[in-house]
């Protein structure tokens, strides 16, 4: 969890240098609580991007919750409705990464809005540090380096979730190169939904054969 | 200390748009019954979600960014700790770059 500490400063750090009053930054840490979402807007305002382009990439980008929230979903069907809605709010990769760790004894709402409620007061207080830290630090592109830094770290835990690591291996890998070589074919985050779909498929087919084979 | 209004509307918006995907699929998918498939088919769905942001976000950062990204993976790997993930893939970069 305290991975997030690391690209919260990063995540502070930036936006301050991009010329955040420090109440920006504990508005858009806060209310857009969207890590990766964060290190795009600010990436953007520093190139004078038009702002319907920064809302439609922002979209785009976080598509790929549905997926998360989906993914949850089975673990959370005996919760009502509002409860669902409040805990889907606060949905980010990390807290699904621990959540999803949780999911296979069930997830109980309580539980969900305490892992919620420390991630959205670790991530603001971790921002509004790193916009405190901005002055001090000197190259910003070794800042950036810590999204895909927790993204690594992700992975791995989310990879140990498995009992088999073949499958899921395979379904990295492949996923990784699909997002790769067809960066030109889709734009901007929508190859992240298209290498996300032909992934996880693999990953269905590669199962059913195994079991199938198995059998 | 401000918030500038122009600034306030850029991040309700980012933040609607994000809010729908988040909450939609938690209050269709938990009233019906889902198939055997397509749970499966799910529990892969964070894994390509994670891989495809990685490589993306690695391949934009060069050979440095490639070796620092294997010291972090190697860090994840042994010791389960995020912090750690990131502290030694940031300094990698850094000495790296």
């Amino acid at each position: 969890m305290l991975g997030y500490l690391g690209i919260g400063l990063a995540a502070g750090a930036l936006e301050r240098a991009a010329g955040m009053s420090y109440a920006e930054v504990l508005l858009i840490s806060t209310v857009l609580y969207a890590g990766s979402a964060q290190f795009v807007v600010t990436s953007m305002l520093t190139l004078a991007s038009p702002a319907a382009a920064i809302v439609l990439t922002v979209f785009f980008l976080n598509l790929r919750h549905l997926l998360l929230s989906a993914a949850l979903a089975p673990a959370l069907r005996h919760v009502p409705a509002w409860k669902n809605a409040l805990i889907g709010l606060q949905l980010t990769d990390e807290t699904f990464v621990v959540a999803a760790g949780h999911a296979a004894a069930g997830l109980s709402p309580a539980w969900m809005a305490g892992l919620n409620l420390a991630a959205w007061t670790t991530w603001a207080a971790a921002n509004l540090a790193g916009a405190a830290l901005s002055g001090s630090i000197g190259d910003t592109r070794v800042l950036g380096f810590a999204l895909p830094c927790m993204f690594a770290g992700l992975l791995i835990l989310q990879l140990r979730t498995f009992v088999a690591l073949r499958s899921p291996l395979l379904v990295a890998v492949f996923a990784g190169g699909f997002a790769l070589l067809g960066k030109g074919l889709f734009s901007g985050p929508l190859i992240i939904i298209a290498a996300t779909i032909a992934g996880a498929t693999l990953g269905l087919a590669l199962q059913r054969w195994t079991s199938a084979r198995n059998s | 200390m401000d918030i500038r209004p122009e600034f306030l509307a850029l991040v309700l918006a980012c933040a609607a748009v994000t809010a729908v995907p988040r909450v939609l699929p938690l209050l269709v998918l938990t009233r019906l019954r889902l198939p055997a498939w397509l749970l499966d088919w799910l529990s892969y769905v964070p894994v390509a979600i994670l891989a495809s942001l990685l490589s993306l976000e690695t391949f934009s950062t060069g050979k440095a960014g490639l070796l620092a990204i294997g010291v972090a993976l190697a860090v994840a790997a042994a010791t389960r700790s995020l912090l750690g993930t990131v502290l030694a893939g940031v300094a990698a970069y850094w000495l790296l770059l």
